[in-house]
């Protein structure tokens, strides 16, 4: 199961963030903060599955963009690596520059999960 | 007042912002300006703002002062301004706020909406927020939309009913008549939702999954919906890569995971459509990859045949080769968790694993060593055991605790011998001796007091190792409890292994004080080394003097568990100086209680039936003569002082038995137990007691229940029986006296009795009255035995007697086989 879904950029800055599950909002902070460290640090060479806490994260990096998504034990990782890439390309056919939405972003988030 | 900004200036103007508290202000300000806004119920600008209010909050400010618009939006009839409301009530309201409430009533009359758009807004905003009184409000509404013949409502419908199930799980049952035509659908959306709404019920009710098990027929659907997706050609739209579908794919196979388990009707269903996954679905891609990796665990999870097993297998074996980690990371996961069920088959890829433990990641690398510990057994034990010292050698701090501890259980079970075992717990201290954990140094000191024949080896490669470098905790002190227990041997140059080295006393007792001043030491192992220090004492001949110093010196220690030891010690030179040697006499074998439990206790006091005793194979070095062999010590081989069998420690956690060692180093709980040792010195003289952990009073005074005495040994002249009590406290204790009497002419001298009884017995053999049996039944000899039986099995012992009489020495071995059955039931 999908906990939560974050586009963060490489200076730590969060771009967009769904959460699944009620975490309070000191608490997202925080959360961002150590994800986005533990991708960066990560090299090309290493592979895209974290495990973090309780949960595994699986991240792509797009230029300047991490995506990542947290899920639980039980998710097939391939499958969550593959579907940030079609959610990536269903954003960028609907939208031209990747950056600049926000609504639609959400409800594409909506539509697909 | 002007119009708000929009959203797009706004991320603008706060992408400018250098530090966090440029844009902090930034956002104060724009929040004001949002807030009298709202104060001026103003309708066309609401919605601009609320949707600065949720980007606000999505960087971590508070927005909660926004909820109340949110609700107004979603009452209003634009539909952008739904929108916005409701996805502001989704990223700020939860059941924890009492405002949500107010919405169900909008979101009752929007799912009954003539636009399919803002039903479906309602349906989203549900599925994700609702809360059970919510739910249970709107089920019914949901229940509807799921039988409409609108795709596009249909799935999300069933994304919502997934949630209302989740939170109440009894309206499962009114979903169900609502699922017996999901599958047919054609759309690929509903099709997924259904699956998942399928897969959600399935896991929450085990009726469920046995209703849909036989009546719905569900397996064969399932199977007939991936076969067309697999031999259908292109569709565009449903296509990711050559691939159709994959998530729809992916889906099916969990679900039929979920209804294969345990069954075997259904697992039957499914082999074929599993064997034409496998095996036709392109590998190229990573897509294809995830495909085969849910196929795989589907496949072990359900009562597959073995064919399909190994093809499973196969696969996970292809993985390891592929180059891409994400795939290695994946398969090396998946045959963690099966090579329990197919070691065999897990067997084939070792090398491929052994190789992942070079890898350069992290989570591979950890992967790697957790399945190599799996797979490690007798035959490849000494192969495994080079790789995995040799990723010891070089791995990242954070696994070596783990990977040492692997090593040790590892060696533990599979050594293929000793002096193997011992170099290879050698290298382990040496390597990462201060990341191996604190238990193992008690498990290793017990090892190696096992191995009897290594002592003089293992000796000196501990002092040629802490001599370079005594920095790592637990090498040293195990090094110093050996270089205590075996100083002798140390120093006597006697080593059949290796080259003996020269050692003198004074070099010996060099490192052990360089360790107790060390301020790398910790206060655990300068007791260690206080202690070993003393121990040599009683080993070492020329350097007593100065043994003396230390301690005393160390009387005055700061440090109170130091303290006390050095104090008890100076007693034990000045006022209890004839005991010392018998305190400080060699430890014997101990019990080996593993983690587990006490699965297998080593017979500490005899040995295990039938070997005779006299058998028993002598350790290769030289004891001093004037101990006897390790094993035989506890049985009172000395014909000095009384003997305090000094008896082993054992795990604080397991059940009774326990007999507290004197000399306390391995005490586990860490807390030192020589606090008993000052008390219970002056008692020497008495019968010894003391280190009863059996019960508390002196068992004399429990009340004899009769049991007939036997006579377990006559012969020669030489008769010994034996009367029994049982112990009130504890029921596994047999308290047996020996009395032994002798008709012959002449006194029987130098008098020892020893006695063995079977593993799962144990014997605690206290001191006789004396060594001679005089003549003429004039007098006898008194032992008391305790056997401890907690398994109530029937009693047997050997008894060997050894004696001078005539002149010459005797010696004779029995067997007791005639116990009375109170003894011991």
């Amino acid at each position: 199961m999908i906990q939560f879904f974050l586009m963060v950029n490489k200076q730590g800055q969060t771009r967009l963030s769904k959460y699944y599950e009620h975490v309070e909002i000191n608490k997202c902070t925080l959360l961002e903060t150590e994800v986005i460290r533990s991708c960066l640090s990560r090299s090309n060479e290493q592979c895209s599955f974290i495990e973090f806490k309780d949960f595994k994260l699986i991240y792509r990096q797009y230029a300047t963009l991490f995506i990542v998504v947290g899920v639980n034990d039980t998710e097939n990782e391939m499958t969550i690596y593959e579907f940030i890439h079609n959610f990536v390309e269903v954003l960028d056919e609907n939208e031209s520059h990747l950056i600049m939405v926000n609504n639609s972003f959400y409800m594409l988030l909506n539509s697909i999960c | 007042m002007p119009a708000p900004i929009r959203l797009r200036e706004l991320i603008r103007t706060i992408r400018t912002a250098r530090t966090q508290a440029e844009e902090r202000e930034m956002i104060q300000k724009e929040c004001a300006a949002i807030r009298s806004s709202f104060r001026e119920e103003d309708n066309t600008y609401r919605c601009r703002n609320v949707a600065k209010l949720l980007y606000m909050h999505m960087l971590g400010y508070p927005a909660h002062f926004g909820q109340l618009e949110c609700l107004k939006l979603i009452a209003s009839q634009k539909f952008t301004d739904k929108r916005i409301g409701y996805l502001g009530a989704m990223l700020l309201l939860d059941e924890r706020q009492d405002v949500h409430l107010l919405m169900t009533n909008c979101i009752k009359n929007d799912l009954n909406h003539s636009t399919q758009y803002v039903q479906g807004l309602a349906l989203c905003t549900l599925g994700c927020m609702g809360s059970s009184e919510m739910c249970r409000d709107l089920a019914g509404e949901v229940e509807k939309l799921l039988k409409t013949s609108n795709s596009y409502l249909r799935k999300k419908a069933a994304l919502c009913a997934v949630h209302v199930i989740r939170k109440v799980p009894e309206l499962m049952e009114m979903f169900l008549p609502a699922t017996k035509n999901l599958l047919n659908e054609k759309n690929h959306g509903v099709l997924h939702t259904s699956v998942v709404l399928l897969t959600e019920m399935c896991e929450r009710s085990p009726d469920m999954l046995a209703h849909f098990r036989k009546n719905e027929k569900l397996v064969p659907q399932l199977v007939r919906i991936l076969k067309n997706l697999i031999m259908s050609g292109y569709s565009p739209e449903h296509d990711v890569s050559g691939i159709s579908d994959p998530f729809l794919q992916v889906r099916i196979l969990r679900l039929l995971r979920i209804l294969g388990r345990n069954d075997d009707d259904s697992s039957e269903a499914m082999n074929d459509i599993l064997a034409q996954v496998a095996t036709n679905t392109e590998t190229s891609k990573n897509v294809g990859n995830a495909i085969l990796y849910e196929t795989v665990l589907t496949i072990m999870d359900i009562k597959s045949e073995s064919g399909l097993r190994v093809l499973a297998i196969n696969i996970l074996g292809r993985f390891l080769l592929n180059n891409d980690k994400n795939i290695r990371y994946v398969a090396l996961t998946s045959l963690l968790k099966t090579v329990q069920t197919d070691h065999n088959a897990v067997q084939r890829h070792r090398s491929t694993i052994v190789d992942c433990l070079k890898d350069l990641d992290v989570s591979i690398k950890r992967r790697a060593m957790e399945l190599s510990f799996a797979l490690v057994n007798g035959n490849n034990i000494r192969g495994m055991m080079k790789e995995l010292l040799y990723f010891l050698d070089s791995c990242e701090p954070e696994f070596k605790a783990d990977c040492a501890s692997g090593i040790f259980l590892a060696a533990e079970k599979y050594a293929p011998s000793k002096r193997w075992h011992i170099d290879t717990i050698m290298r382990v201290l040496t390597t990462a001796g201060s990341y191996v954990r604190d238990d193992a140094v008690p498990n290793l000191i017990q090892l190696i007091t096992n191995s009897v024949e290594m002592h003089a080896y293992t000796v000196q490669r501990l002092y040629k190792a802490i001599l370079g470098d005594y920095s790592q905790q637990p090498l040293v002190q195990v090094a110093a409890w050996c270089i205590g227990e075996y100083g002798d041997l140390l120093v006597s140059g006697q080593c059949e292994e290796e080259e003996p080295i020269q050692v003198t006393e004074d070099e010996v007792l060099d490192i052990l004080e360089s360790v107790l001043i060390s301020n790398m030491s910790t206060s655990v192992t300068r007791g260690y080394a206080l202690t070993a220090i003393m121990k040599l004492s009683t080993r070492f001949t020329c350097t007593v003097n100065r043994i003396k110093k230390v301690v005393s010196i160390y009387g005055s220690s700061i440090d109170v568990e130091l303290q006390q030891r050095a104090v008890e010690y100076n007693a034990l030179f000045k006022k209890y100086d004839h005991m010392r040697s018998a305190l400080l006499e060699r430890m014997p074998v101990m019990e080996k209680v593993t983690t587990n439990g006490p699965t297998e206790i080593v017979q500490t006091n005899g040995e295990t039936e039938p070997a005779p005793l006299e058998t028993k194979p002598p350790p290769s070095g030289p004891q001093p003569t004037s101990q006897a062999n390790d094993l035989l010590d506890l049985l009172g081989g000395n014909d000095i002082t009384p003997v305090i069998p000094t008896a082993p420690t054992s795990k604080p956690a397991s059940a009774g038995g326990e007999l507290l060692d004197l000399l306390g180093d391995i005490n586990l709980t860490g807390a030192p137990a020589a606090t008993p040792a000052p008390a219970s010195v002056p008692q020497i003289s008495q019968p010894p007691f003391l280190l009863d952990g059996l019960s508390s009073q002196p068992l004399f005074n429990d009340i004899t229940t009769g049991i007939p005495s036997i006579t377990a040994y006559s012969k020669n002249g030489l008769k010994i029986e034996f009367t029994f009590e049982r112990s009130n406290t504890n029921p596994s204790v047999t308290v047996i006296t020996i009395q032994a009497s002798n008709s012959t002419e002449l006194d029987m001298t130098d008098f020892v009795f020893q006695a063995a009884v079977p593993k799962t017995f144990q014997l605690q053999l206290l001191s006789p009255s004396s060594s001679i049996v005089p003549a003429f039944n004039t007098g006898t000899i008194t032992q008391v035995i305790k056997v401890l039986n907690p398994q109530k099995q029937q009693l047997r012992m050997r008894i060997k007697l050894t004696y001078n009489h005539k002149g010459s020495a005797m010696q004779d071995l029995a067997e007791v086989n005639n116990f009375p059955p109170q003894s011991w039931q």
